[in-house]
């Protein structure tokens, strides 16, 4: 808690719609609070630009406790900002310096065209998981929950992935704008899981395949897993390069009887 | 009793635990062939909608989906935290369908229907089956087998979990089953599109006018059978732990059709949230109710104590959850544990630099555990305070307050989950059935799921079977037509009126008349006091507001002054409710009635009933319609967590 209050000058993207121009607007602040969310300081900004008979800056949000996903923009270039592990919307201005310039963008990626101003359109992430990021395992029928023991370090490594919120800094983080992060995050929750193994080699290619039409490609920048709001591992790339791998290698009709 | 409903829902006949299983087979069914010739429209997706619409696709239904956010996976079920409930008893310590069942009738403070709750508590155990063979990592013990945890208002560890986003991995499992029903083709899913009226032919639903939020085009949707899982209206407050696009438009804009709205008074206020800290606070976040578990509740004794809490020695703290309910003690439920909290600050014990909170400590438990146990436990909704009060709750006792969270109240609906219009069904939060006056934590998770997963596949081809060979109401149907022309003139006078107040402010108005006079306490004099304030900020909005920009491009304010629109009508019918409940129960606590330390008092003799009220008119007094309630196994009494 502190009552200092701080004043800082942002300078936000502005598009009215997907085929407008763009442009930036420097707006002044002052009366932040370092209490506040960094969401807060713009609801305090839009509440004024309306006042002054301005349209308000768009913006994605909703649950405002870094798990739904949906916020996210480029804070002074980088996504969601600079506190490690954290979603814009829990980012505080405690984070930011009195007189600080302020510069937020939408996401930066191809994959991702602009709806307006900072909103952006990532139905290419749910493109993704239809293609296979699931278990077929309809309604009804299910085995006991514990017919399957699966040992707690294998269903905390499963956890750890799908951690993943698809916010998509991953992809707007990466200089090539690849999804790999967000994919291999998808891929490995499922593929390490006992439940995962019938529908593992399809999976990993019709997902990774998927992944390629819309994103590019990875290079190992790694500034995926540094953007990433919940510290998602590289190490899923790996394990999902790996199964890539084997699935083309393997002839996978007869995977069903050597693997796993 | 004494008390005549004329409102009926059936129960099927027999033994409470042989209900569901005769009624299955009593109704009609649609045979696997002709269920592709039904459609099926399903509003939401957050886990009732997502199961509803992934489990409807599997059966071969035509299935359309629209979620307002730009994708399922989005909707506020994901941010519930502690777990789910299920009668597994894999703890071995006493737990049973029946158990569960009694404990959520009791929890309820009777004021939920029998058989409902107990096919809920029977369904609960498919549920977690369901979830783990679609790969929900939850929680594992050693051994590899699932680990359970204990929760409010029970004794017995029935608690499934994935660390603190249970809510997050159940709403992707059942992401996940849509998406594959989405590549199959059986679902169409539409994206970031609102539902902004139902329409009604004959009597009954016929499907529904949507806004396309990124081309601002409206247009119908008609099919054999809506499905509402539109979620609760905890939002009328303004500030509370749900999302902020969380909303009461589709089901208010289902009840302006002709669906009773049931209940609206039992709003749920979450013992432990992290305190408001200022004007500007644009939602209050929740700490999961599983942290009472293991951190103890307590105030200093001396008023507007000033000492930092390391400094106050253990006897002068007051334990005060654990002092007046020794064998519930900090897991008291959840009505309990935020009047006792209210009645500390209301008593000047409140701790924080607003003295609006109350203390959470896990000191102990660090001591006795580790604080590697802590971690793995609570890890992250740890990080999660620390970030948003930059307090480090390893060291410092963590602050919490109470916050509206969930609502009980929802549309009416009838064992089928029908509600009086036929053809519209409302699952999850946006119905009122399984929770009484109080829903027990974990609880919502498991309703969802059961109302999505498992009772409407079945319940729903009962009303279907009948029309085989209709074709739905067409969409150039004058009905259709006159709807859509509605919605578009009210978004065009939303947007001409062109006043000086953004929607936020006038929402804010709202949401503190609504807080002070019919929240956690309210009285006949607080509820007269809202009702006569409400009509007026209502009327201050239709003069006064400013939505700019136009219809045709993204349009968040237009969005936001739709919903608001709506609260400032439902919030009054929030009130009118309370004001009729003449006793205390559950989440609605009338001053007037309560016991001498304080306790709801309940009036069975004359409110053992469910209040449904039909809508007349805004600004009119609605028509109450009651559906009695009859306790053929769980006897009320007074509960009692001491």
């Amino acid at each position: 808690m502190s009552d200092k209050q701080m004043r800082i000058t942002l300078t936000a993207w502005r598009q009215d719609g997907p085929d407008a121009p763009g442009r930036f607007e420097t707006y002044d602040v002052p009366g932040v609070s370092p209490d506040m969310s960094f969401l807060e300081m713009l609801d305090v900004v839009n509440e004024r630009l309306q006042r002054e008979g301005k349209e308000p800056i768009a913006f994605d949000h909703d649950c405002r406790e870094g798990i739904c996903g949906s916020c996210g923009m480029m804070i002074n270039g980088q996504a969601h900002g600079p506190e490690r592990g954290t979603a814009t919307c829990q980012l505080h201005m405690r984070k930011f310096r009195d007189g600080d310039h302020v510069t937020i963008e939408p996401w930066r990626a191809a994959a991702f065209p602009v709806i307006r101003d900072l909103i952006v359109d990532r139905t290419a992430l749910d493109r993704i998981i239809e293609s296979g990021g699931y278990i077929s395992a309809p309604t009804g029928g299910a085995p006991d929950a514990n017919l399957i023991p699966i040992p707690k370090p294998v269903a905390d490594a499963a956890m750890d992935a799908a951690a993943c919120i698809g916010c998509g800094a991953c992809v707007a983080a990466c200089p090539n704008g690849a999804a790999q992060l967000f994919t291999a995050a998808k891929v490995q929750h499922l593929n390490l899981l006992p439940q995962g193994q019938a529908e593992r080699w399809d999976r990993t290619i019709n997902m990774v395949e998927t992944m390629e039409e819309y994103f590019g490609s990875c290079t190992l920048h790694r500034e995926c897993e540094a953007a990433c709001p919940k510290s998602i591992s590289i190490d899923f790339i790996a394990l999902m390069n790996r199964d890539y791998a084997k699935a083309q290698l393997a002839q996978r009709r007869l995977v069903g009887q050597t693997f796993p | 009793m004494s008390i005549r409903g004329d409102l009926v829902a059936p129960v099927p006949p027999g033994p409470l635990e042989d209900k569901w299983d005769n009624h299955r087979f009593s109704i009609k069914l649609v045979n696997p062939a002709n269920k592709r010739r039904f459609e099926i429209i399903v509003v939401g997706t957050g886990l009732a909608g997502a199961s509803a619409a992934a489990t409807l696709g599997e059966l071969g239904y035509n299935v359309k989906v629209i979620t307002f956010h730009d994708s399922p996976r989005r909707a506020h079920s994901i941010a519930a935290q502690g777990g789910i409930n299920a009668a597994k008893n894999y703890k071995n310590d006493g737990d049973s369908v029946y158990r569960l069942f009694y404990d959520t009738i009791k929890g309820g403070d009777y004021r939920a229907r029998e058989a409902n709750v107990y096919r809920l508590a029977q369904i609960s155990v498919d549920i977690i089956d369901q979830c783990v063979a679609q790969g929900v990592p939850f929680a594992r013990e050693y051994g590899g087998l699932l680990d359970n945890r204990s929760f409010g208002g029970a004794q017995v560890s029935r608690t499934f979990y994935a660390r603190g986003q249970t809510g997050q991995q159940l709403l992707l499992g059942a992401y996940q089953a849509l998406m594959r029903q989405v590549h199959l083709g059986t679902v169409t899913l539409i994206p970031r599109t609102e539902m902004l009226d139902l329409v009604v032919k004959d009597g009954r639903a016929a499907g529904v006018v949507c806004r396309d939020l990124n081309t601002g085009e409206i247009y119908s949707l008609s099919g054999h059978a809506v499905v509402l899982a539109t979620g609760g209206y905890g939002n009328v407050f303004f500030l509370s732990t749900n999302a902020k696009n969380s909303n009461v438009t589709a089901a208010w804009r289902a009840a302006k059709k002709g669906a009773y709205f049931a209940n609206p008074c039992y709003t749920q206020i979450h013992p432990t949230c992290i305190p408001a800290s200022d004007d500007f606070q644009s939602k209050l976040t929740l700490m999961s109710e599983s942290l009472r578990n293991d951190g103890r509740i307590w105030v200093p004794k001396q008023i507007d104590d000033p000492r930092s809490p390391d400094q106050i020695p253990e006897d002068e703290r007051d334990y005060y959850l654990e002092r007046r309910y020794p064998a519930f003690g900090n897991l008291v439920p959840r009505d309990v544990a935020s009047r006792a909290a209210k009645r500390e600050v209301d008593a000047g014990r409140g701790v924080g630099p607003l003295k609006n909170g109350v203390y959470l400590d896990f000191s102990d438990a660090i001591r006795r555990l580790g604080r590697n146990v802590i971690e793995e436990r609570y890890g992250n909704l740890f990080e999660m305070y620390e970030r948003i009060t930059g307090e480090d709750p390893y060291v410092v006792p963590m602050r919490i307050y109470p916050a509206v969270h969930y609502t009980m109240g929802g549309l009416w609906v009838d064992y089928n989950l029908m509600s009086n219009l036929p053809g519209l069904f409302v699952l999850g939060e946006a119905n009122f059935s399984d929770h009484g006056a109080n829903r027990l934590g974990a609880s919502a998770l498991m309703q969802g799921l059961a109302d999505g997963y498992f009772v409407i596949p079945y319940t729903i081809g009962d009303y279907l079977a009948p029309m085989l060979g209709e074709r739905p109401v067409p969409v150039d149907d004058p009905v259709f037509r006159e709807a859509e022309q509605a919605v578009s003139d009210l978004t065009r006078r939303l947007l001409s009126i062109n006043g000086k107040r953004t929607v936020d402010d006038i929402h804010r108005e709202l949401g503190k008349v609504l807080w002070d006079n019919c929240g956690m306490a309210r009285s006949e004099q607080s509820l007269q006091k809202a009702l006569a304030e409400i009509p007026a900020i209502r009327e201050e909005f239709w003069k006064n507001v400013r939505v700019l920009g136009g219809d045709e491009t993204r349009n968040q304010a237009l969005e936001k002054a739709g919903r608001v629109a709506d609260f400032l009508e439902f919030g009054e019918l929030m009130c009118i409710d309370a004001l009729h409940r003449n006793e205390s129960c559950g989440g609605h606590f009338r001053e007037e009635y309560q016991t001498e330390d304080g306790e709801a008092l309940r009036d069975d003799e004359n409110f053992a009933y469910v209040a449904a009220w039909e809508f007349t008119g805004t600004g009119e007094q609605p028509k109450l319609h009651r559906e009695a309630l009859e306790f053929e196994y769980v006897k009320p009494s007074t509960r009692s967590y001491k």
